[in-house]
Formats: structure tokens, C-alpha cells, sequence
């Protein structure tokens, strides 16, 4: 893997060479190819999709659905079982209403009751959640008047998976964790409790956000029922993202968001829905958005997840080297071997806000705060911890600039 | 650059900050949270007889910018009347900071006056 080729991939480091960029675990950098794909679209071929019957609108609708093809094929699902939604905020929003939308019957055969979530039902996910995969099920468990069980952290700082087996029971409906943390970059045996999620008869849901482009991830292998990730943080562009959903289950799930391009029949009263997963997607989708992803997916097949994984994996040892000899140092972060590239820190002395408005005079580029993840905070013991976060294009440079930020922050805050 | 923002006066009221303390008498508290670090500050003010600011305190924890603010605000306000106080603006924080607050850093440089100014709120 040639990092200084990579780089020149990506017109944002012809633009700022000497920036080191630690900062993907919030928004990854975009390659020319993903512009070019976008571009073509606005310049050559921009229609609507399903339904010019011309052929720009058939070269749209085409690439569209090839994007969704792509898609599917990066994470081993089948393109129906893919939904473009605008990120991964929405499709766990979306997910959550979907279910609630859907028959019980529907999901559970054995099980008897019209609606999918009835008040006994009990949901159970982790401290590691980031806000997006927390809340919304948080919102239904207040909704539903059910109980939202959290599956702690052990000694190590590592889910507890004994706890997991049995907070899981047979009231449990839904299982929900995170497959890399965006704050330690730990990535979970979700495989272990989709397990147990599906010995209980309950359903798995996957937050894959920081993992899908950075680890392989493959929806059969992690056992998803459901999983879903955003396009930005693995080089697409912002404000397209997926939901996936199995197949057989989708097949009978009711849209939570309604609108055009969903219905087959319509009535004064009531209408009608047309397959998966286009019934999942009412009104004119991010098209260029998803296109970009699509080659965002196609750039990334050229290099290999196990390759970017294999490179993250060696700044990770790199940089837990290196940050570990400075005095002061905390570091919240997995061991190399199950971290998808994110290190989290704190200084002595030194807020993360400071720490990371020192750092970005210096031209590295951390995040600060508490990572949208306020329950592993508090697990962790910290108010908030600074970042740093590794991708592809990243060099043991960028961790090496890094350490002399930190140090010249310590030299002012030593005054 | 940053030697500008961490001047030596921001860093010493950081490293020792003034009225850092509770009031177990007062006539004033508020609160505010850092939405983006989840900071906590707590502003305490306490009036004489002429209605003139006589103390002023604050506890909580925070980044330089937060905690020097804190401490710059409760020097500024002493012997202020409530009706000064209720006219303190955002702009007076960053004058009286005297460096530039950029906006990744506007919660940190008001995490005071908006823990006073929520005091101020439920003060009849």
C-alpha cells in the first residue's frame, strides 16, 4: 500500500500537504474518483430516477441502482436489501419507526399480536452507543413504556459479554451495538451476541458507522438483521447513507416515511406499497450522493478493507507507542488487534478543548469532546477526551506531528 | 496563534482561579452546560444592602478559555447592580477575555455568562 499514491487520490491534501489530517473518525477526505462520479451526474446525465423515459433519465436510474448494487456487494447483502437513507442518524431513526410500523406476525411468526412493539417487550444495547443508535431506541422504550436495558463494560473497559447473556432473555425483542466504537475504536464480537440475540428470538441491529470501509464487515458473517452505516466517514460524500435490512424481514416491513415513488395502489382512504427496498425510499433520493458512494465503494474494492485495516492496525501500535512515553498521557483506547483506528486521550492539566485548539495551530487536525457518547464517557470516567483518528491516507508523520503538538501544549500550559 | 489565545493572563486565572467556591448565601445561582465537552459550571451571586454585587463565585471544571472566563466574570461583576448584570451581552465576555474566540469555541468563552445569565432568569 503506497500511502504518497493514495494521497494524491485526494485533491484536499494538495490542498493542505502539511495538515495532518487525524480526524476521519469524524468525516473522511474524498477522492477525485468520487467527485468525478458526482460531477457526471450534475453535468451529464442529471434526471430523475424511475421515471424519465429518456435516456439521461435511464443512465441515472441505471447508475443509481448500480450504486446500490456496489453497496450491497461491499458489505455481502443483496442489493435489495439495500435503503440510500441521508445517514446513519436517519436510518436508526428510520429503522426504529419502521419496526414500530410493522406487524408482529410479520417479524416473529411464532408470535401472536397485531403491532411489532407491545410495552413487555425489552430492548437491550450498550454503554459503547453512539447517540444515534442510544436515543431513538431510548425514545421508543419511552414511547412504548418498555425497558431499555444497557449491557456494561468490564474491568477492561471491554462489553461484557457474561452480562450480555443474561440481560438478553426471551422478553427481549430488539438487540442493538455498535461494531466499532467511534471513541476507542474498539470493534465488538457482535457475531456473539447476535447469537444470543437470535437464541432468544429477539432481532439484531448493527451500528456499523465507523466500521463499514475501515474493517471488513460482511452482514452474514455479523449475523445483522439489520445494519447501518453513513457514507461520509468511508469516503463518499455527506448526506447519503444505508440501511440494511434482511431481506426476508424487509420483505415485510411497512414504510415509515411516506410520499411518491413508494405506493402501488392509491385510494381516498389508504394506499398501497410497492416492493423493497423502493418502498422504503419516498421522494427524490440523494442521487448524486448515492452514485458517490457508489464509486467511493468502488475505490475502496481497488484497495482492499483488509489492507486499510492491516495499515490502520500499524499507526494504531504506532501511535499507542508513541503517545504512551509522553508524561501525563491517558489513553482510552482497544489494543491494535480489534481497533478499527481510533485513539481517544487525555493530558494532565489539559482540557481536550484546549489540547485540540493547540493541535490545530499546529496543523493536526483532532476532535475534542465527548464523541456523541455520553453513557461510555461515564464508563470510561472521563467528561470528554480528545481524538485521533487513522484512514488510509494517514503516515506515522501525521501521529509524529501529533506528538509535538501535544508536547507544545504542554510547554504553554507548563508556563 | 495559540500563544495568543493561552496569554499568560488566560493561563494564570486557569491555574488559579478567583472565587472558585460555593455560596451557602445568595441571590443568584445558575447553571450551564458545554453542549460540545459536557462542561458544567455553576455562577453564584450575592448583593449587599445597595443592591451592588458583593460577592461573586463559581465551581465547575472546564478548558482554560471556560474556567478563565469564570473567573475573569466574577471579578468583573463585583459591585455591579442587577440591572448592570441584566445588561451584560456575549460581547463583554470576548472584551473582557481580550483574545479571539473562534467559533469552535464560543460554548467554552460563554459557559459563565450563560450559567449567570440562567441565574438571572429565576431571579424575581
Amino acid at each position: 500500500m503506497n500511502i504518497e499514491s493514495i494521497k494524491k487520490d485526494f485533491p484536499f491534501f494538495a490542498e493542505h500537504p502539511r495538515f495532518a489530517y487525524l480526524d476521519s473518525a469524524a468525516t473522511s477526505q474524498t477522492p477525485q474518483a468520487v467527485l468525478d462520479a458526482m460531477q457526471e451526474y450534475y453535468t451529464s446525465f442529471r434526471s430523475n430516477i424511475h421515471r424519465g423515459l429518456y435516456q439521461m433519465g435511464e443512465e441515472a436510474s441505471e447508475r443509481y441502482e448500480n450504486a446500490r448494487a456496489s453497496v450491497a456487494r461491499f458489505v455481502g447483502a443483496q442489493p435489495e436489501e439495500i435503503i440510500f437513507t441521508s445517514g446513519a442518524t436517519a436510518s436508526s431513526n428510520m429503522l426504529v419507526r419502521m419496526l414500530e410500523e410493522s406487524k408482529r406476525t410479520d417479524l416473529f411468526p411464532a408470535q401472536k399480536g397485531p403491532t411489532f412493539f407491545k410495552e413487555e417487550d425489552e430492548i437491550v444495547t450498550t454503554v459503547m452507543e453512539h447517540h444515534a443508535s442510544l436515543i431513538p431506541l431510548q425514545e421508543l422504550a419511552k414511547r412504548k413504556g418498555s425497558a431499555l436495558k444497557l449491557i456494561p463494560l468490564t474491568e477492561t473497559q471491554m462489553l461484557d459479554y457474561a452480562a450480555a447473556e443474561s440481560l438478553i432473555t426471551e422478553k427481549t425483542t430488539i438487540v442493538a451495538c455498535v461494531l466499532a466504537s467511534n471513541v476507542t475504536g474498539s470493534v465488538n464480537d457482535v457475531r456473539r451476541l447476535a447469537d444470543i440475540a437470535h437464541a432468544r428470538g429477539a432481532l439484531m441491529i448493527v451500528d456499523a458507522t465507523e466500521a463499514v470501509g475501515h474493517i471488513a464487515v460482511d452482514v452474514n458473517t455479523l449475523g445483522a438483521d439489520f445494519l447501518y452505516f453513513s457514507g461520509h466517514k468511508m469516503l463518499g460524500p455527506t448526506g447519503i447513507g444505508v440501511l440494511y435490512a434482511r431481506k426476508d424481514l424487509l420483505e415485510n416491513m411497512n414504510p415509515s416515511i411516506f410520499g411518491g415513488g413508494i405506493v402501488e395502489k392509491v385510494s381516498e382512504e389508504s394506499s398501497t406499497w410497492t416492493t423493497s427496498p423502493k418502498r422504503f425510499e419516498a421522494g427524490t433520493p440523494n442521487i448524486a450522493g448515492a452514485i458517490g458512494l457508489g464509486a467511493a465503494v468502488e475505490y475502496l474494492e481497488t484497495i482492499g478493507t483488509e489492507t486499510i485495516h492491516a495499515h490502520t492496525r500499524e499507526l494504531t501500535v504506532y501511535a499507542l507507542e508513541k503517545l504512551g512515553q509522553i508524561p501525563g498521557m491517558h489513553i482510552f483506547a482497544a489494543v491494535a488487534e480489534t481497533n478499527a483506528g481510533i485513539v481517544s486521550f487525555t493530558v494532565d492539566g489539559i482540557h481536550p478543548h484546549d489540547l485540540a485548539q493547540i493541535a490545530g495551530k499546529e496543523h493536526v487536525a483532532l476532535r475534542a469532546g465527548h464523541h456523541c457518547a455520553a453513557l461510555y464517557m461515564r464508563a470510561l470516567g472521563v467528561p470528554a477526551t480528545a481524538r485521533a483518528s487513522f484512514y488510509l491516507y494517514n503516515t506515522t508523520s501525521d501521529i509524529d506531528a501529533l506528538v509535538e503538538a501535544i508536547k507544545k501544549a504542554q510547554a504553554i500550559f507548563a508556563k | 496563534m495559540d500563544e495568543e489565545l493561552y496569554k499568560e493572563n488566560i493561563l494564570d486565572h486557569y491555574r488559579n482561579p478567583h472565587n472558585k467556591d460555593a455560596l451557602d448565601v445568595y441571590d443568584v445561582r445558575g447553571g450551564g452546560v458545554n453542549q460540545t465537552c459536557g462542561d458544567e459550571l455553576e455562577f453564584f451571586v450575592k448583593f449587599d444592602e445597595e443592591g451592588k454585587v458583593a460577592q461573586a463565585t463559581f465551581l465547575g471544571s472546564g478548558c482554560a478559555i471556560s474556567q478563565a472566563g469564570a473567573s475573569m466574570l466574577t471579578d468583573k461583576v463585583k459591585g455591579m447592580t442587577l440591572s448592570e448584570l441584566k445588561l451584560l451581552a456575549p460581547g463583554d465576555i470576548y472584551s473582557m477575555l481580550g483574545i479571539h474566540i473562534s467559533p469552535g469555541r464560543a460554548n467554552c468563552a460563554l459557559l459563565s455568562y450563560r450559567a449567570l445569565s440562567d441565574g438571572l432568569k429565576h431571579h424575581e
